[in-house]
């Protein structure tokens, strides 16, 4: 087992990840970030003690080591209430619009993507919306475009989906092939999914909806504050902001400037005078 | 000093062991000053009401993430995210992967318990089914914490308690009895 990694050498190693690479981690949370790295350490079998030498020499160890410190874990349906209070308070008021614009910002390898697509069917919407879903991994953007999923997963996603409400035949939404189903392409057609990195990257759009589940608790404090400013700045007036169920705006300083919608599922809207 | 080195007890169980928490919760004071932090293997994507089932002396929380970590307060993992504790006293969330077939997972909420908290970090293992658990206890005594563990012929489920005190021998196998002495006198 690798000798544990203490905080000062984490903060030593993530100024030099900044410094070498451009990779900013300044500002993740300690625990979680530890976390990733101990993880890593004990894959790639390294010394805390050796990391600076392998970062600032091999490329290759490198990249392999910023993967591993992103997490990329995700399901479709997660948080089945989610989906529901979605169905029942949001896409309503979206109906009145001409044209949506939605962002999924981290969005991983686009399993809520496609499950908001699915609602966003269901409700009749799909054909006037346009998703532009981002991370900050490139490899997590290609894997979400081809949407391929493993086939053992769809039980439970299918068990998630009629939690959420769904009552059609959520086979009809993907093809099964050999361990593999891919999501039907009618689905993605409207998406958009591209790089982005919310630490360093600015607002590029004005969405009626911007939906950030579980990105946020890999930051610290001040980054989140940054973030939630891009977020404000990035939704149209009286637009809806959705978080993840252990995710709030209590330390954000732009607190007042929503309205929540559902406090449980964490979804807010834009105040009139926001 | 009860600010300057907050304690913080930690109590890990799974299958059979809710009752035995429930005793455990009852017979604690009204009022003390460490933080109690339970994590419970927990089903996935399904409304649950343990937070309530728990809540019947103290008010039980599940926090939210950078929420700070108060002294005489009870909390609960929340379904479906690792809980990590970090050094400046407040609740961290972690959505990776399972550890032990569990998110949240006992180990994920030790080990960062253990950086933080050092030795004034005391856990508990109660019943369950696999051997989550000790692996976070052994990074707690390394710190200096204490580790208490509900006696194996007591336990509903022997795997948990039985993994973690054949990992850390100098961990206590107790009755419920002890387990609530022990918390009692490390918590007020």
């Amino acid at each position: 087992m690798p000798q544990e990694l203490t905080s000062e050498l984490l903060k030593e190693i993530v100024q030099l990840i900044f410094e070498r690479h451009g990779y900013d981690f300044r500002h993740y949370a300690e625990a979680s970030l530890n976390r990733r790295m101990t993880r890593f350490l004990q894959i790639s079998g390294t010394q805390p003690a050796d990391l600076r030498y392998h970062i600032t020499n091999d490329k290759s160890f490198f990249f392999w080591m910023l993967e591993s410190l992103t997490v990329n874990v995700t399901e479709m349906f997660r948080d089945p209430m989610f989906y529901k209070s979605l169905v029942d308070k949001v896409l309503p008021i979206l109906d009145t619009y001409p044209l949506l614009k939605i962002w999924h910002a981290g969005c991983a390898t686009g399993e809520e993507v496609y499950s908001m697509a699915i609602i966003l069917h269901e409700a009749g919407l799909l054909e006037r919306t346009r998703i532009y879903a981002t991370d900050i991994n490139m490899a997590n953007i290609k894997k979400a475009g081809a949407g391929i999923m493993s086939l053992e997963k769809i039980k439970e996603y299918t068990a998630n989906y009629r939690k959420a409400g769904g009552a059609a035949d959520f086979s009809d939404y993907y093809t099964a092939r050999y361990d593999h189903a891919i999501i039907n392409k009618q689905l993605t057609k409207n998406v958009l999914f591209s790089q982005h990195n919310l630490v360093t990257d600015n607002a590029f759009n004005e969405f009626q909806l911007v939906c950030c589940r579980n990105v946020m608790i890999y930051f610290d404090k001040e980054l989140q504050n940054r973030v939630l400013n891009l977020f404000y700045q990035s939704l149209a007036p009286r637009g809806y902001l959705a978080l993840g169920t252990k995710e709030s705006l209590l330390f954000y300083d732009g607190m007042s400037k929503f309205e929540v919608i559902d406090d449980k599922n964490k979804i807010f809207r834009l105040k009139i005078d926001g | 000093m009860a600010d300057k080195h907050p304690h913080i007890v930690l109590i890990g169980g799974s299958s059979g062991s809710i009752t035995v928490l429930q005793q455990i919760l009852a017979a604690l004071p009204q009022h003390f000053t460490a933080s109690v932090i339970i994590v419970i293997h927990r089903l996935r994507n399904v409304h649950s009401d343990l937070a309530a089932v728990l809540s019947v002396k103290h008010n039980v929380f599940e926090p939210e993430d950078k929420e700070p970590i108060i002294g005489g307060r009870i909390y609960l993992a929340p379904q479906n995210y690792h809980l990590l504790i970090e050094a400046n006293r407040t609740f961290g969330m972690d959505y990776s992967e399972l550890v032990n077939y569990s998110r949240p997972s006992i180990d994920v909420t030790f080990f960062s318990a253990a950086a933080s908290y050092g030795p004034n970090a005391t856990c508990v293992v109660l019943s369950g089914a696999n051997k989550d658990g000790a692996d976070g206890t052994h990074a707690i005594l390394a710190k200096g914490g204490h580790a208490y563990v509900q006696h194996p012929h007591l336990s509903e489920y022997t795997a948990m308690p039985e993994s973690t005190l054949k990992k850390n021998p100098s961990a206590k196998a107790c009755t419920i009895q002890e387990i609530v002495q022990n918390i009692q006198q490390t918590i007020i």
